[in-house]
């Protein structure tokens, strides 16, 4: 026990034997016999209890027999009533149940605690008691359960209902058993305990929460009669109501009390209470559209409250507000300039994105410069954070890139973690892919950063971003000094970039090719088996003076899907014959790389950043997630689908998949019957997939199939697969295969399409058929039509001049078209590349500014594994906008489909 | 984009920590699966530790998580929620959690004193959170409710003779630098 007057000097307290020092369980264990001892001695019991407490919280593990030793001698303290030991003893117990065996003994003891006179212990032995017990035992005991709700002593009835609490959401046997206890707990909600009253309401909802009318219910009682007095429970009640409104917007129906509640909140005495009703409401803002003003003018009086908490919580959700209501915030602009200079970082480091955010072009050179004033303090999350503020302020104001620029390469000088550098190249890359003015600045502030870069990942990165950007700018030959600065410096992984990055700038840049040969050379001497190679590789090809081997083999990368690959590399071994050899076109391409995709998706980042709340923060939190995942999952889908497919041997038969579609819906989302059409494009054939679904519950469907029709085309049914039987909400699938007509020049056609079934009617309950008959019948599905771009997989071309020359004027075809539907460049072009489901190159997608010619770039690989080349030259008039489209292929044949199809 | 509907939760509290000066631990008190590993556990003390013992401020926001902090001498208290909790709960069961601890150790906030009466630490974390359901945030009532006698109740007899001759000790020492 503490004393006072005790003024040590601090080294002889450190020095002076600290019990609690390199306890092991031995020692402890060795202790712990004194709980044998008659009569107990409570001061060494209570202290050897402590010592037990402080190991197993220190981390120490204990095996189920020494668990269980210790917890036998521990029953043995029973026998002394003092409280403090008796309370010391739960502690023991709770914490040794979790692994000691045949804990159930203590049970009478613990109850007869509960229900025993002294106050001291008895809501102690309910929460020790509620923690040991199964739902059976709890029958027993549901008597004293009850009473210990309902007991005057709110110590009591708090720990029974936090028990039950607990109970309830442990297994769904004891949320029976809890509910059986309703009306004590309503009567415990009343209790002038401002706690007991939170935990009673806490536990109402639990228990209810399964029955929508029975919450409207509660949410009513509690909302009219204002008689909870705890800050806590009124914050549970905002949470509850703003639960039910949402589920009432995605109905349309809002009850407009509801939303006066809530605002009546926001004059609510408690911080607490005030914070969370505003929280609500803005949140709420995007199922509702009513005024965000209220709730914004309370954020902004926090803005400058004395409490740092309170500060935080104003500004971070504020932070939110911006991502999707940048106008609503500027009223408390001033308010966020003051807490730039907060001493809490956090703080300081919101307010300041908050206002990237909500900032104008005027502001934002001022901004920057108080962000790097602080930048070095913060903690790696928040550079995160800051770091995609500003990635979205480079989008918003394409003009400061200069700014943002040199800004971004401080940072990248600074010291910081892997994922906070990684934020920084990824912005980087993003502004040099997409920023023409920025690009040679962009690329020099990466060459200076991989002269010094510990990340392996991140400099194999930017050495791949150096070969494909850097020979296309005016001087390439200044980036070969830093490339080839790695090959002496590096690891093999760098190294082997670095070679492959060179060697694109020899292909790419005639009168640099000799020079990179000398280098190349060098290289081939390197200790590292992949470097050599690459070297090897790359020279000998650069060697042939074939401009067209460097564009297929140096510039361009493997498009194809590696799994793909992989399978069908090992259907080639696994044949025996070997007499032909491996026909890398027999590998459906990938439809992009993996870098595109992954661009892509730091794109999508950044729109989302402008249109979303909460991604931002979603990404503070899990930075390292989220880059890689969506990307697998984008390539596995193609793959998926192979092996779905390969799986019915009608299918297998047509030989390798070329492309899968994404899927379309035939029918509207809330009929009958969902369907939707996935467009498999084989060599000679097309698959159409039917997902359905049936959302009827009194209906089996059986010898489900989809019967498509092309009168108008040459296309042939050539048979269907049906989807045996399509119970209640169970996806199934059906497939229809076409074959293409043999002579190229038709590629499209519409197909009316009709779901066929057999009905069989069944109990809704148990989905048992009740009548063996049924009846046929047919649901009018919206038109398949197979477009030109379900023939079309898209391939990258690094570069097109080169590819276009290559092919030669003899391969060419020629059309013009008068497009009158277009009144604007851009619009054209997105049609276009939609199209003919080509990949566009050297950003040829976006039309710069408003002019009034522009030409648009496409390269794909035609069924069949024929690359194609498509150049749109586009002129707007007043008329609309004129075409002249030259397409080069190898086959004649897919120039004249694609001609045709326009 | 709506934001997903929150579930109304109870289970606010995903930890409570006490650490040393140096960062070691003296509590910890994790209440759900965020780290289930002691090792886990560990290295988040140490870096929410080397990011919170210098800076001022009492709230950071560190592996999404939202943690709120006080310290005093060499006593560091931490209450940890996920980042969707009402960050003012946290800091009201912290100011608890302080204000208790602060009771029983009376004029001697500092490590020393807090490990001798860690039993008593024990039933007060105990009366605050119960498995990540705060319990009670009035420190008068933790106090009363642990049944914890404070310096002021507690007799003389019960005073081992060892502590009364070290009590003793000190104030000579201290009479004697005077």
């Amino acid at each position: 026990m503490a004393y006072a007057g005790k003024r040590g000097d601090k080294k002889d307290d450190e020095t002076a034997g600290n019990p609690y020092a390199n306890l092991d369980r031995t020692t402890v264990l060795q202790e712990a016999r004194i709980f044998n001892e008659t009569p107990v001695n409570v001061r060494k019991c209570s202290a050897v209890a402590s010592k037990i407490l402080y190991m197993l919280n220190q981390g120490e593990v204990l095996s189920v027999r020494e668990a269980t030793t210790f917890f036998f001698a521990i029953t043995k303290l029973f026998q002394s009533q003092d409280v403090n030991l008796r309370r010391l003893v739960f502690l023991c117990i709770k914490e040794l149940c979790k692994v000691a065996e045949d804990v159930i003994i203590v049970t009478s003891s613990l109850m007869k605690d509960m229900t025993g006179k002294e106050e001291g212990y008895r809501a102690a032995a309910i929460r020790a008691l509620c923690l040991i017990v199964d739902p059976q035992m709890l029958q027993s005991m549901e008597r004293y359960m009850k009473q210990a709700i309902v007991d005057k002593s709110p110590a009591v009835a708090s720990a029974a209902l936090v028990s039950s609490l607990h109970i309830a959401t442990r297994s769904g046997a004891g949320l029976d058993i809890v509910k059986r206890w309703g009306n004590e707990i309503q009567e415990a909600a009343t209790n002038e305990n401002p706690m007991v009253q939170y935990h009673a309401l806490g536990l109402l909802y639990q228990i209810r929460r399964g029955d929508r009318l029975a919450v409207n219910k509660l949410i009513a009682k509690f909302t009219a009669g204002r008689h909870l007095k705890s800050p806590l429970a009124v914050c549970l009640l905002v949470q509850m109501v703003s639960k039910t409104i949402q589920e009432e917007a995605l109905q349309g129906t809002v009850t407009a009390s509801l939303f006066d509640f809530l605002e009546s909140c926001l004059r609510h005495k408690n911080e607490m209470v005030v914070y969370e009703s505003a929280q609500a409401l803005v949140n709420l803002r995007h199922s509702t559209g009513r005024d965000l003003g209220p709730a914004i003018s309370v954020l902004q009086l926090f803005c400058s409250s004395s409490k740092p908490t309170i500060r935080y919580t104003a500004v971070r959700t504020l932070s939110q507000v911006a991502m999707t209501h940048p106008a609503a915030v500027t009223a408390c602009n001033m308010d966020l300039e003051n807490l730039i200079t907060d001493s809490n970082r956090s703080i300081a480091t919101l307010a300041i994105t908050t206002l990237l955010k909500t900032g104008n072009e005027n502001n934002v050179d001022r901004l920057m410069k108080q962000i790097s004033s602080f930048m070095n303090d913060i903690s790696d999350e928040f550079k995160v954070v800051v770091v995609s503020a500003v990635r979205a302020l480079c989008f918003k104001f394409p003009k400061k890139h200069t700014l943002m620029m040199s800004y971004l390469a401080t940072m990248l000088r600074e010291e910081g973690g892997y994922e906070f550098k990684k934020a920084l190249i990824d912005t980087l890359i993003i502004i040099v892919e997409d920023n023409q003015d920025a690009k040679e600045s962009g690329l020099t502030h990466l060459c200076e950063f991989i002269e010094d870069c510990e990340h392996v990942n991140l400099a194999v990165r930017i050495l791949a971003l150096l070969g494909r950007e850097g020979p296309k700018t005016k001087q390439p030959a200044k980036y070969i000094r830093y490339i080839y600065n790695r090959v002496i410096l590096e690891n093999a992984a760098v190294r082997s970039a670095a070679v492959t990055a060179m060697a694109k700038f020899g292909a790419y840049c005639p009168d640099l090719k000799s020079n990179i040969m000398v280098l190349l050379k060098r290289c081939m001497m390197d200790q590292d088996d992949e470097v050599r190679d690459r070297a090897t590789y790359y020279f000998y090809i650069l060697d042939s003076q074939q401009s067209g081997l460097y564009n297929n083999f140096i510039l361009s990368h493997l498009q194809v899907s590696i799994v793909s690959l992989e399978r069908a590399l090992q259907t080639y071994i696994s044949n025996t014959t070997h007499q032909e050899p491996f026909d890398m076109r027999s590998v459906p391409i990938s439809a992009e790389p993996l870098t595109v995709e992954d661009k892509k998706l730091l794109r999508d980042e950044i729109q989302g950043a402008r249109a979303e709340v909460g991604r931002e923060e979603a990404r503070a939190a899990k930075t390292g997630a989220t880059g890689a995942a969506p990307t697998t999952a984008a390539v596995s889908a193609a793959d998926m689908y192979v092996e779905q497919l390969q799986k019915i041997p009608q299918i297998a038969a047509l030989g390798p998949l070329f492309k899968s579609s994404l899927p379309t819906q035939l029918t509207e989302t809330e009929t009958e019957y969902v369907v939707k059409c996935i467009k498999h494009t084989f060599e000679k054939d097309i698959v159409l997939q039917f997902d359905c679904i049936n959302t009827l519950n009194d209906q089996i469907l059986e010898k489900v199939y989809v019967q498509v029709e092309s009168p108008d085309s040459a296309f042939v049914v050539d048979g269907t697969i049906h989807c045996p039987s399509l119970p209640h909400n169970q996806p199934g699938t059906t497939y229809t295969r076409v074959r293409i007509p043999p002579d190229e020049v038709a590629a499209t056609a519409a197909f009316t399409s009709v779901l066929k079934f057999v009905v069989k009617d069944c109990d809704p309950a148990t989905g048992e058929v009740e009548s063996e008959e049924g009846y046929d019948d047919e649901y009018v599905l919206e038109d398949v039509e197979v477009t030109l771009a379900d023939h079309m997989q898209k391939t990258i071309v690094p570069n097109f001049a080169a590819a276009w020359d290559e092919f030669g004027n003899d391969s060419e075809h020629q059309g013009t078209y008068g497009m009158n539907q277009y009144k604007n460049v851009q619009d054209a072009v997105d049609n276009l590349v939609r199209f003919f489901g080509m990949q566009p190159l050297d950003k040829s997608e976006k039309v710069p500014g408003d002019k009034n010619t522009h030409l648009l770039l496409l390269s794909g690989v035609f069924r069949g594994g024929f690359s194609v080349l498509v150049k749109c030259k586009l002129v707007l008039s007043d008329s609309g906008v004129a075409m002249m489209l030259q397409v080069r292929s190898e086959s004649p044949e897919v120039n004249e489909a694609i001609i045709q199809s326009m | 984009m709506d934001h997903p509907i929150v579930e109304p939760n109870m289970y606010a509290i995903k930890a409570m920590l006490i650490l040393d000066g140096d960062g070691n631990r003296l509590i910890a008190k994790y209440y759900d699966e965020t780290f289930p590993l002691v090792k886990e556990q560990k290295t988040f003390e140490r870096n929410l530790f080397n990011k919170t013992s210098k800076g001022s401020g009492e709230i950071i926001l560190i592996d999404g998580l939202t943690c709120v902090y006080k310290s005093n001498v060499d006593l560091f208290f931490y209450v940890i929620g996920s980042n969707k909790v009402n960050e003012l709960l946290l800091t009201q069961t912290l100011t608890c959690l302080y204000e208790s601890v602060q009771k029983v150790l009376g004029k001697c906030f500092e490590k020393r004193v807090f490990m001798d009466n860690l039993g008593s630490i024990f039933l007060i974390l105990d009366e605050i959170v119960d498995s990540g359901i705060v319990c009670e945030t009035d420190s008068r009532s933790v106090i009363q409710r642990a049944s914890i006698r404070t310096e002021e109740q507690q007799p003389l007899g019960e005073q081992t003779v060892a502590q009364v001759l070290l009590s003793a000790k000190e104030q000579l020492k201290w009479s004697l630098l005077k």
